[in-house]
């Protein structure tokens, strides 16, 4: 006989006020059987997996499970068909050890015991080869044993359908490869998963099928066997992407930025820079590679002036008046006033680069306030800019008076590098820009760093992935731990050979980190 | 004089200790409730109303009565109180500050409005009720403390309601680290998206945990009332002993079992002027100080401690909006 499917949605439908977030969806997984929900941001991917973990309703539409119908209200009624969701934020209560947070929230019969707990889950790790120390609080756990836990807790909840959202998002290659195993071992076991993600080759790695969103509307499901990454690319944007980035030679070019000898400190007093040179040239984007947390996020804010260095210097060479200004424990004020045009995407958006409570207009206005003599704020000027950063970079907002943090990742980016290169920047630091962000606004923030190169900036774009980084960047410079390990050409590298580099130095322990 | 003096910071701390357990179990569900000052003068007024009818009324007190009246009125106008805030921090997300502020406000005034009643009704020409009966038996004490010389005066000249304030301030603190709910609570308060997405449901434990503190806090109120007061109730008699509660769940990190203690060091503290022979009016006032200087001290440490444990819940004071992506 055969067997139903183990969740059947079909015509999903959910609106936000008058944004359409899933329109008519149907999909089916059956059991043993992973799905790729595959995407662009704001396809409509986790409101659709929130509609089965019951954080959210639909409009319209049935979800059948083992195919029964079923009316899934909020996060109780989900455990109890055996659904288990991991966030991309993780649901973890810091404060709790990993059992305590484990055990939150189930219902069992018999004294309230977690030592007796401790035992149970410790089957189950062993059962899916988890490695974790059951009595670490969560503050103290890293990224990947976050996830661990939040994995185990679905499955101490006895879940057969397990929805992993961009699992992958925050780990190694190492951790990545470490969760496919588990993955592939719960299949085994006849475990549903349905895994969120916009990486095509994780889609072609793990799952058995893949279905595409595009815009809120399903687009369609095929077999992975039968898909390669142009069929996936073309069902997910709907046209063709030209997968090469663009890259012009620029002659002429001129030392801008030159980075002597930096080293700091953070408040603890680690040592997060060690004697880091190197030059960022005019009409050039300058890669910086290397593991996440090697330093990267300290160089480029102490560069910005939001850091103090213990030694070096940051040395700007004003073209126009041919001196060099040395901007080391300066403010981002006092750099601004001294006439030095430096603009700053943060990887941290909403939290350093937006006030996410504010619109657009205000927004802009934290760059210009200064501007004007009257008591009261220029506003005429910033909204025209909105919507000048609305109209060409396509931003999709109700308005220009919307508050930033309603608008969807690829946007909110979209918003701050708009507002960021409409300042004239001479030296543009980017880092991440792409994170998050599907492959049409990655292509647009690439031109538009490319634009910014030709017109003579120097671009310094801090960035993950190593095929974007040899295609984008002129030069690119690894940090390894808070070293310079090397600064490649980016026409004559290959991937390899940056990898190498990211990992010089670093003992094997610590790349756990 | 030490066994007095023991004694009466035992009394002082009392009202403390209830206000302290009634907020911190508010506390542990997210919700910063300064309105516990009000939500104490309400549950104090409350039993000197239903005290106050029944002394007038009943020809013969029956002393079980006359404690359960008071008891009852207490704990629904200090509920009333909690419930009024619920609605309004958790239902309505107003902005939880705000609202507790003028719930002290408004507390405050509702106790002097209806003291100044019933002094109206009582026509007499003291600015003050007096309810000696029934704080008569409020106060029985165990039968045996006497017999107990030094020890008996210590430990068990206490009248029940003081005994009550530190069961309830056990069972408070079991009740958070060794029950399944206590652990779903502090969730909540932690992080009320994870206990929601649990399965938790926020909202009514924020409800049963902001009412039920509110009840205990009121308690506070009777307490004082009742047996500090000997059933003297003037308008604004209480003080500020409601801020001296919200001081003391600092001072306690959060944990009601380090209030008992700490509500008999506040209460010490509180009064340790009237001990200390030829302090001047003015040294009186500055050793007044002594409970707020603690609980600043205490907040020095443990910020320099930087032990997460030690932190106030995670979402304390924020309100809770699911929809919100």
């Amino acid at each position: 006989m055969a067997l139903k499917p183990a969740i059947e949605l079909r015509n999903i439908t959910k609106t936000f006020g008058s944004i359409v977030a899933n329109k008519d969806v149907s999909l089916t997984v059956d059991r043993g059987e992973i799905l790729s929900i595959l995407g662009e941001n704001g396809s409509g991917k986790t409101t659709l997996m929130n509609m089965l973990a019951g954080i959210y309703f639909p409009d319209h539409g049935e979800i059948f499970i083992n195919g029964e119908e079923v009316v899934i209200k909020s996060p109780k009624d989900s455990f109890a068909h055996g659904i288990g969701m991991i966030h991309q934020h993780f649901k973890l209560v810091d404060v709790f050890s990993a059992v305590e947070n484990i055990v939150l929230g189930i219902e069992e019969k018999g004294r309230y015991n977690l030592k007796e707990s401790a035992k149970a889950i410790k089957k189950i790790c062993d059962a899916y080869g988890f490695e974790i120390d059951l009595n670490k609080k969560i503050y103290e756990m890293s990224v990947s044993e976050k996830q661990t836990v939040e994995i185990i807790k679905v499955l101490y909840r006895g879940a057969d359908i397990l929805i992993l959202d961009e699992p992958t998002a925050v780990l190694t290659p190492h951790e990545t490869s470490k969760l496919f195993n588990v993955m592939r071992n719960m299949k085994k076991d006849g475990k549903s998963i349905i895994i969120i993600t916009h990486k095509l080759n994780e889609v072609l790695e793990i799952s058995d099928k893949v279905s595409v969103l595009r815009k809120g509307v399903y687009i369609g499901t095929i077999n992975t066997a039968d898909a390669d990454e142009s069929i996936l690319t073309e069902m997910m944007v709907g046209k063709k992407v030209d997968l090469n980035i663009e890259r012009a030679d620029i002659e002429n070019k001129e030392d801008r930025l030159i980075i002597e000898n930096i080293s700091y400190n953070n408040r603890e007093g680690v040592n997060i820079l060690n004697h880091v040179n190197f030059t960022a040239k005019s009409g050039e984007i300058l890669g910086i590679a290397g593991i996440a947390g090697s330093g990267q996020r300290e160089l480029l804010e102490s560069i910005a002036g939001l850091r103090h260095l213990s030694s070096g210097s940051i040395l700007y060479n004003n073209a126009e008046t041919g001196e060099k200004e040395n901007l080391r424990d300066k403010t981002p004020l006092q750099i601004r006033e001294m006439g030095i045009r430096l603009s700053f995407v943060p990887e941290d958006r909403l939290g350093m680069g937006l006030v996410a409570n504010m619109d657009i207009i205000d927004n802009m206005t934290l760059r210009s306030y200064k501007k004007g003599k009257s008591v009261f704020v220029e506003k005429k000027a910033p909204t025209d800019l909105a919507n000048e950063i609305i109209e060409e970079l396509e931003v999709v907002t109700p308005s220009a008076k919307t508050p930033v943090r309603r608008l969807s990742g690829g946007n909110v980016q979209k918003v701050l590098v708009g507002r960021e290169i409409k300042a004239n920047p001479k030296v543009l630091m980017v880092a991440y820009p792409v994170r998050g962000l599907d492959i049409n606004s990655s292509y647009m923030i690439y031109s538009l760093l490319n634009e910014q190169k030709e017109k003579g900036t120097s671009v310094i774009f801090v960035g993950e992935d190593l095929d974007v980084l040899i295609e984008l960047c002129d030069r690119i410079v690894v940090i390894s731990s808070g070293e310079i390990s090397g600064i490649v050409d980016a026409r004559n590298t290959t991937k390899e050979e940056i990898g190498v580099l990211m990992t010089k130095g670093r003992s094997a322990d610590s790349n756990e980190k | 004089m030490v066994v007095a003096f023991i004694q009466r910071a035992v009394v002082q701390g009392i009202p403390l200790l209830f206000g302290s357990t009634g907020e911190i179990l508010t506390e542990k569900s997210g919700n910063l409730n300064l309105g516990t000052a009000g939500v104490m003068y309400v549950g104090g007024i409350c039993g000197v109303i239903g005290g106050f009818f029944y002394e007038q009324n009943a020809a013969h007190m029956n002393s079980f009565l006359a404690v359960l009246i008071p008891l009852l009125c207490s704990i629904i106008g200090s509920a009333i109180m909690g419930y009024i805030y619920a609605l309004l921090t958790v239902t309505l997300k107003a902005n939880q500050n705000v609202t507790g502020l003028a719930l002290t406000t408004f507390g405050v005034g509702f106790g002097n409005f209806f003291g100044g009643s019933l002094i109206k009704l009582s026509g007499l020409d003291v600015p003050s009720i007096t309810l000696s009966k029934t704080s008569l038996c409020f106060k029985t004490s165990l039968p045996f403390a006497d017999k107990l010389g030094v020890v008996g005066d210590i430990l068990f000249s206490y009248s029940f309601l003081a005994y009550v304030a530190i069961i309830i301030a056990v069972v408070v603190s079991l009740y958070f680290n060794k029950t399944r709910s206590g652990l779903k609570l502090r969730a909540v308060g932690e992080n009320p998206a994870t206990a929601d997405a649990a399965g938790v449901n926020v909202e009514r434990y924020k409800y049963v945990s902001i009412i039920l503190g509110s009840i205990i806090a009121g308690f506070g109120g009777l307490y004082y009332v009742m047996d500090y007061a000997c059933g003297v109730w003037s308008n604004d008699g209480f003080g500020d002993r409601g801020w001296l509660a919200i001081a003391l769940v600092i001072f306690a990190i959060w944990r009601p079992n380090i209030s008992i203690f700490g509500s008999i060091l506040f209460g010490g503290l509180f009064i340790i002027h009237n001990y200390i022979p030829g302090l001047g009016m003015g040294t009186q006032e500055l050793f007044k100080m002594a409970p707020y200087a603690v609980t600043i001290i205490v907040l020095v440490i443990i910020s320099m401690l930087q032990k997460r444990e030690f932190q106030p819940p995670a979402s304390l004071g924020l309100s809770y909006f699911r929809e919100e992506r």
